[in-house]
């Protein structure tokens, strides 16, 4: 079973593929250059020693974004994982 | 061979993609650094002659995308546009592929004639990515040269190529790809209305204009709007379009672009690059495991810091020594060949103690900024940034801010001069200044020496445990500080952290000293210069006007006075006969100090003189060597020390009188009246009047405040145990002065940079936010200290 969450609600070293950025301006902008956009797979990697930010994996590389910027990214993981 | 005229190419690509490696790789040493003009971006640039001809390489800043939402961004696009470079040389980590080709798209788009430099296929090929580079420069319609640029592989072709291409003289041809029916049709309309347009400048393609007012790009559209029929036109296209899109897609125009952006590079690399394996853990992210791990991570981030501070103050202490030994050398000199007076006190005092005194610190600057520009080149840097956003963050500042809070002594001994620069990395303004305000609280190089003083006197038991304690004091001051900036003047929203962490690589060895020279050299030529003038003026300060004739008449009588006591001991009458010959004695012994200290004199040359026997005695009571115990001289010997002290102690009074009239010293005792609150009498005001030019003058200038004379057989006291007896003193007053130093007015050199990198304003606003927060920081410590009676 798929279903869509928050990137923010995943958990370390889940996968998912990119469904919708919900945010537009400057960060909308930031996440698209960083090569997150829909359809880019994902994992995540880790989170900083106070939980926030948040490391992906997208594209062979790692990018890092804080809590309330990963509640923007809609994601598609499988449930039953 | 004919003189063609020189190629110029700009250097572009993604942060992290080699492209500083690949700049010093082609240019090597001979590079200028300058501003681009009105901001403070580095524009770099160097030349390089390939087969008879010369190519000019400008590095343009490090960039992901060609929008217009930050200062590297808008370089680079009025780079391209205004001087119209031969070609861009886009370098691409060949790992990275497809966000890095997410900028060379964008070239495409402006159309200026573009070659792919593929570097790091070696990291890339490693990793099991396997790049067919016919295919790639066939499908994205550019020459692409596969390069290693840490091992110069590739640049010899790279260079051969850029020759080829420019001999073309290609002109702009902006290839925009498709975006889907809705937008294409509107850049169609809009390029249509723009061309009509006859005002606007042939330089911009209409067609990339147009694909920018459909991505909502600020300064294009305020370019547009020159023409105020056409921007109307222009808008109502894009909104009509912008309605349909979030109608049928929900998404805006922006965000459309972008995904067809990545749809095309991805049908390109799907038939170009070739994986071996499965991607998978790489090597970088086993490190992270570790290095970021939730419990380990801060831990070793701790110990990092540690070593680079034991690295530096070990590795930097003896060329400090030996500096501070050259410029003593330098002074010593200088006593031979000038008469004292106002000229030899202006070299001594005024230009070589403040220039001397800054530029000693630089061996200690260049190993602390080698150490940081490890980290940062190593990757290290963005994963202290990333693991301390959470706590920058709620203190109003940017992961990235530590950065420049660490460059300016947030493990003591940084500068906040290279501090205020690394605030460049910060890409919200609001966040920017924030963190250039409370750079300057920071335990830098210059304030050391006052807090070692300082424990010298009164803390000497726990020299360690204070230093960890001044160094917490100042971290929470200058957080503290930004919170209450970012809560008041500077209120606004966070920028987002969205970054890269970079994968670890091994720095080179170049790329390091390059950087670290660079920021060190910015130190020496900022210091050189402005801190020459402030040092002459500081002198002036405190030399005029100079001690009366009553006064000077005083001195001289109680100096005759010692003379004579001396002189009518029954041990000196044996030696000496009369004043004359007991000023010849002291000439000699002089000479003779001088002579053991720095050799600048030889020993040898002083034996004919009278009385050397005599010297050489003395000198041996004072240093314990009595190998002429039998001569009879060691009595008059210690007599001539003793006398010699006297003398000091009378100098020292003499120039500390002088000072007390000076226009410091009436400053600094004008002042009494506040500094009384926090403790500190008028002495300490004018080695604090002092520290504003450079902090490093602090303890020199309280030295001549609390009269320490020199007798050439040695200092009279030290500084620390002058202190210990004074009684204004006591460990309360010494606690509060340090609190003192660490946080009022940033030294001129810093209030200088402030002002290059953001405003006048706010350069003002730093030297009286600091001020105002050190009184009262020292206000409320020492009041507080008092009633507690902890000031007995």
């Amino acid at each position: 079973m798929k279903k869509i969450i928050k990137m923010r609600e995943m958990s370390v070293n889940q996968r998912g593929v990119i469904r919708k950025i919900t945010t537009t301006g400057e960060m909308g902008r930031r996440m698209r250059e960083m090569g997150l956009v829909s359809g880019t797979d994902i994992i995540i990697q880790g989170r900083a020693p106070l939980r926030d930010p948040v490391a992906v994996k997208a594209r062979d590389y790692t990018i890092t974004l804080r809590n309330n910027e990963a509640d923007h990214i809609l994601v598609e993981v499988d449930d039953s994982e | 061979m004919t003189k063609e005229k020189p190629i110029t190419i700009a250097l572009s690509g993604n942060p992290n993609s080699g492209k500083s490696t690949l700049f010093n790789a082609v240019t090597g040493a001979r590079q200028h650094i300058a501003n681009y003009p009105g901001v403070t971006v580095e524009k770099k640039s160097g030349k390089v002659v390939h087969k008879g001809r010369e190519i000019m390489v400008v590095d343009l800043p490090g960039t992901y995308s060609l929008t217009a939402y930050s200062l590297e961004e808008i370089v680079t696009r009025d780079f391209l546009i205004n001087e119209r470079p031969d070609l861009v040389v886009d370098i691409l980590d060949a790992s990275n592929l497809e966000r890095n080709l997410y900028l060379a798209v964008q070239f495409k788009e402006m159309g200026i004639p573009l070659i792919i430099a593929l570097n790091m296929i070696d990291m890339a090929e490693s990793r099991g990515i396997a790049v067919d580079y016919e295919t790639l420069s066939l499908l994205f319609g550019a020459p692409v040269v596969p390069m290693v640029a840490r091992s110069k592989k590739g640049i010899t072709e790279l260079l051969d190529k850029v020759i080829e291409v420019a001999s073309e003289g290609q002109e702009w041809m902006p290839k925009l790809i498709s975006y889907g029916i809705d937008i294409d049709q509107g850049i169609e309309k809009i390029e249509d209305l723009i061309i009509q347009e006859g005002i606007y400048d042939k330089e911009y393609p209409a067609k990339w204009l147009a694909l920018k007012c459909l991505e909502g790009d600020e300064e294009v559209w305020k370019y547009i709007e020159r023409s105020h029929e056409t921007s109307q036109n222009v808008r109502s296209v894009c909104s009509k379009i912008s309605r349909h899109i979030m109608r049928t897609l929900e998404e805006e125009p922006e965000g459309i672009i972008a995904d067809h952006r990545y749809g095309y590079i991805t049908g390109i690399t799907k038939k170009s690059v070739g994986r071996m394996i499965e991607s998978r853990l790489n090597f970088s992210d086993r490190i992270d495991r570790v290095l970021t791990n939730r419990l380990i991570g801060p831990i070793i981030m701790m110990a990092i810091l540690y070593i680079i501070y034991e690295f530096t103050f070990r590795a930097g202490d003896a060329p400090v020594a030996w500096l501070e030994s050259l410029f003593d050398w330098l002074k010593d000199i200088l006593s031979l060949v000038l008469p004292e007076g106002y000229l030899h006190s202006l070299i001594a005092s005024g230009i070589i103690d403040g220039v001397g005194g800054v530029l000693s610190f630089v061996p200690l600057i260049m190993f602390m900024f080698f150490a940081i520009a490890i980290m940062e080149d190593s990757g290290y840097m963005a994963r202290v940034a990333y693991m301390l956003d959470r706590v920058m963050r709620w203190f109003g500042l940017h992961g990235n801010s530590v950065i420049a809070l660490i460059v300016s002594g947030g493990i003591s001994g940084g500068c906040a001069v290279p501090g205020v620069m690394a605030t460049r990395t910060l890409r919200g303004p609001k966040e920017r200044t924030a963190t250039l305000l409370v750079v300057p609280f920071m335990n830098c190089g210059a304030k050391l020496p006052v807090y070692a003083m300082i424990i010298a006197a009164f803390f000497a038991k726990h020299e360690a445990r204070m230093m960890f304690i001044f160094t917490l004091l100042s971290w929470s001051f200058a957080l503290f500080a930004a919170k209450i900036i970012r809560s008041t003047v500077l209120r606004g929203p966070k920028t987002p952290f969205v970054m890269e962490l970079p994968p670890y690589r091994a720095p080179t060895l170049k790329g390091t000293l390059i950087h670290a020279w660079e920021r060190t050299w910015q130190y020496i030529k900022k210091a050189g210069t402005v801190i020459l003038g402030v040092s002459v003026v500081l002198w002036a300060m405190m030399t005029f006007p100079g001690p009366d004739q009553s006064e000077t008449a005083f001195y001289q009588g109680k100096r005759e006075g010692i003379n004579a006591s001396f002189l009518s001991l029954p041990e000196a009458g044996k030696v000496l006969g009369d004043e004359q010959e007991l000023m010849e004695l002291n000439t000699l012994v002089d000479e003779y100090g001088l002579a053991v200290k720095s050799g600048i004199k030889d020993v040898e040359d002083l034996k004919g003189r009278p009385f050397f026997p005599v010297v050489r005695s003395i000198f041996d009571i004072r240093d314990g060597t009595d190998r002429v115990a039998g001569t009879g001289y060691s009595r008059f010997a210690s007599s001539y020390i003793n006398y010699r002290k006297r003398l000091a102690i009378l100098e020292g009074e003499e120039k500390a009188a002088a000072l007390r009239g000076t226009i410091a010293g009436r400053i600094g005792r004008s002042l009494e009246v506040l500094s009384r609150g926090i403790g500190l009498d008028y002495r300490t005001n004018i080695a604090l009047i002092g520290g504003i030019a450079a902090k490093e003058v602090i303890v020199s200038t309280l030295g001549t405040a609390y009269s320490l004379g020199e007798t050439g057989l040695g200092e009279s006291r030290s500084l620390p145990e002058r202190l210990r007896h004074d009684p204004n003193w006591n460990p309360l007053v010494a606690f509060t002065m340090v609190l003192f130093t660490m946080l009022y007015v940033p030294c001129f050199i810093t209030v200088i940079s402030i002002w290059r990198e953001s405003s006048w304003m706010w350069a003002g606003f730093s030297m009286a936010f600091n001020l105002i927060v050190a009184y009262l920081i020292a206000f409320i410590v020492y009041q507080a200290g008092s009633l507690l009676g902890l000031g007995l």
